[in-house]
């Protein structure tokens, strides 16, 4: 009997998820289909911009303006760049308060979250005269710096659930079959640890790669990363709808596929793992 | 099991993640302090100690009361949308239909747009009064169109991050969801509970533990909103749209005045702590779980 209204009640939730769905996501499509249209037409109302003539030219005029390129390539080599670093001074630090934790472990994990927690502004002034000092401002190693520190927190503590996941009873199982300490971490930890250190490389480069706060901050054109470009939009170029489309476009795809594939690890590692 | 050997193994591996935090937390935050008792301007030369000048012209400047206002308002108004609107979601993506995943999707995307991104589109693609969609619709229904920015800075910026944030909440709420018990569930209804009560009884005190850390997250993020401001409306017009972060930046970095955007920031952490406090607690009782 439940047959029939479940269908209909199902319908009935789709219509509705679908239609809140594709209004959360429309600025962005929006965004999008603007930037394939030329600057005329852009500024029309909504129907006669959509009947309009599909173009490339506002992709060509972005990169030939403002080196989009060179924004883009500060922003791989920024986000990678910290992302890596964070993981190498992280795996040890979260592997060894996995499998060998101490009295003091827990307390040490608080702590590292606590200097999350810290409001950036609290130490802007001071990091900005010793980069000005240091002849740090607008350097890519400025920025890879920060960031790294910025959210080794959140790698620690991302890497740390994950580890903790893993089994003790199968390295003393590894011992025991006479593996050694080499070929113990070689063979049966890292294939264990891989999946884990993939979804906190890849959360740390999404948060990398938006971090907006430093980023505007310690650069002007250098070092500058793709936040920095947009913002140069901000007025009154912003005006230039196609163009800012196109640029915004560029900015934000790479990420937004990243993303997509990384929904589940985005809740553990925003939560410090406190909702898996 | 842990031997003396692997023990100290232990600690040289975790100590140049301590150490490196532990100057990081430590250097600029007690240079911060120190500025914060100096007169100090970029734009003059020398320093003198100013005892508690810059706290008192701070916490005494018309502007910063603006400032604190504006920054409970927009991480109050953020969080009342996002978590009602989170858990609105996370019920409706709960459901079964056809296409969860690609709705999952779009629901989850703005998240993933850079602030500076997000501002500048919904600035100028939407709330422009000229050429933006909304313009485009009011003069449709023969309604003069409305100045998002000049008008109502505050809402619009509160509307664009709660925009950014929807996502985050609806997917913290929707994983807390799916480890709802749903044998719990099926009894309940065998026994003749009603979906509220249900929903009341069951549902909201599931939630209860994962909107609290979406509440706290969420803040100690939204109490540094600082680009979708930048970009938008510079503060203004006047200090409408100005928090807490916009104005340390504006009073060090725009007036040269180090010594007192630094007691602006000691102001900004003090007023972060204690949120920090409580989310510590939170999550450091999850750890022992």
């Amino acid at each position: 009997m439940a047959r029939k209204t479940t269908q209909t009640r199902k319908a009935f939730v789709t219509a509705i998820a679908w239609i809140i769905g594709f209004l959360i996501f429309f600025p962005i499509l929006w965004t999008i289909l603007m930037s394939f249209k030329s600057e005329g037409d852009a500024i029309k109302a909504p129907f006669a911009m959509l009947s309009s003539a599909w173009t490339l030219e506002s992709y060509g005029e972005v990169q030939e303006r403002s080196n989009y390129l060179r924004f883009f390539m500060n922003s791989v080599i920024i986000s990678l760049g910290s992302t890596v670093l964070a993981l190498v001074i992280a795996i040890p630090a979260a592997w060894s308060m996995a499998f060998v934790p101490g009295k003091r472990t827990k307390d040490l994990l608080m702590w590292m979250l606590s200097t999350k927690m810290m409001p950036a502004v609290g130490v802007l002034v001071p990091m900005y005269l010793m980069f000005r000092d240091f002849g740090l401002l607008d350097t890519r190693t400025g920025l890879v710096t920060i960031l790294t520190l910025i959210n080794l927190p959140i790698v620690v503590w991302m890497l740390y659930t994950y580890f903790k996941e893993i089994p003790g009873e199968i390295l003393e199982a590894a011992r025991m079959d006479g593996a050694s300490l080499r070929s113990e971490i070689l063979y049966v930890l890292t294939p264990m640890a891989v999946p884990g250190i993939a979804s906190t490389m890849l959360l740390n480069i999404i948060l990398a790669w938006n971090e907006a706060f430093w980023t505007l901050q310690l650069t002007t054109s250098d070092a500058a990363p793709l936040t920095q470009f947009i913002a140069s939009y901000s007025s009154p170029e912003g005006l230039f709808y196609a163009k800012l489309s196109a640029a915004s476009t560029m900015a934000i795809a790479p990420i937004l596929i990243l993303g997509w594939f990384s929904q589940k690890q985005l809740v553990r590692g925003l939560t410090f793992g406190a909702v898996k | 099991m842990a031997t003396a050997h692997s023990r100290t193994a232990a600690r040289l591996m975790v100590s140049p993640a301590v150490i490196l935090l532990f100057l990081w937390m430590i250097v600029p935050l007690g240079m911060t302090i120190y500025f914060s008792f100096l007169r100090y301007n970029l734009l003059q030369p020398g320093t003198s100690f100013a005892g508690l000048d810059n706290y008192y012209y701070f916490l005494t400047n018309a502007a910063f009361w603006d400032a604190l206002w504006n920054t409970i308002t927009l991480v109050v108004g953020v969080l009342i949308i996002t978590v009602f609107g989170g858990i609105g979601l996370a019920l409706l993506l709960d459901q079964p239909m056809w296409g969860q995943g690609i709705v999952r999707v779009m629901v989850i995307a703005p998240f993933f747009v850079m602030p500076t991104v997000s501002a500048l589109v919904w600035k100028n693609m939407f709330m422009n009064p000229v050429n933006g969609m909304f313009a485009h619709i009011a003069k449709a229904l023969g309604l003069q169109p409305y100045d998002f920015l000049a008008h109502a800075p505050l809402a619009s910026i509160i509307l664009i991050v709660a925009w950014a944030w929807l996502p985050f909440s609806t997917l913290i709420l929707l994983t807390a969801l799916q480890s709802l018990d749903r044998e719990q569930q099926e009894a309940a209804e065998m026994d003749g509970a009603s979906w509220l009560s249900r929903f009341w009884y069951l549902t909201v005190p599931h939630l209860t533990r994962s909107i609290t850390v979406v509440i706290l997250i969420q803040t100690i993020f939204l109490l540094s909103v600082f680009a979708e401001i930048l970009v938008t409306t510079n503060g203004g017009p006047g200090t409408a749209s100005t928090n807490l972060p916009y104005l340390v930046y504006a009073q060090s970095l725009l007036s040269f005045d180090v010594g007192g955007g630094s007691a602006g920031g000691i102001v900004a952490v003090i007023l972060a702590n204690i949120v920090a406090f409580f989310l510590m607690r939170m999550i450091g009782k999850n750890l022992d779980a």
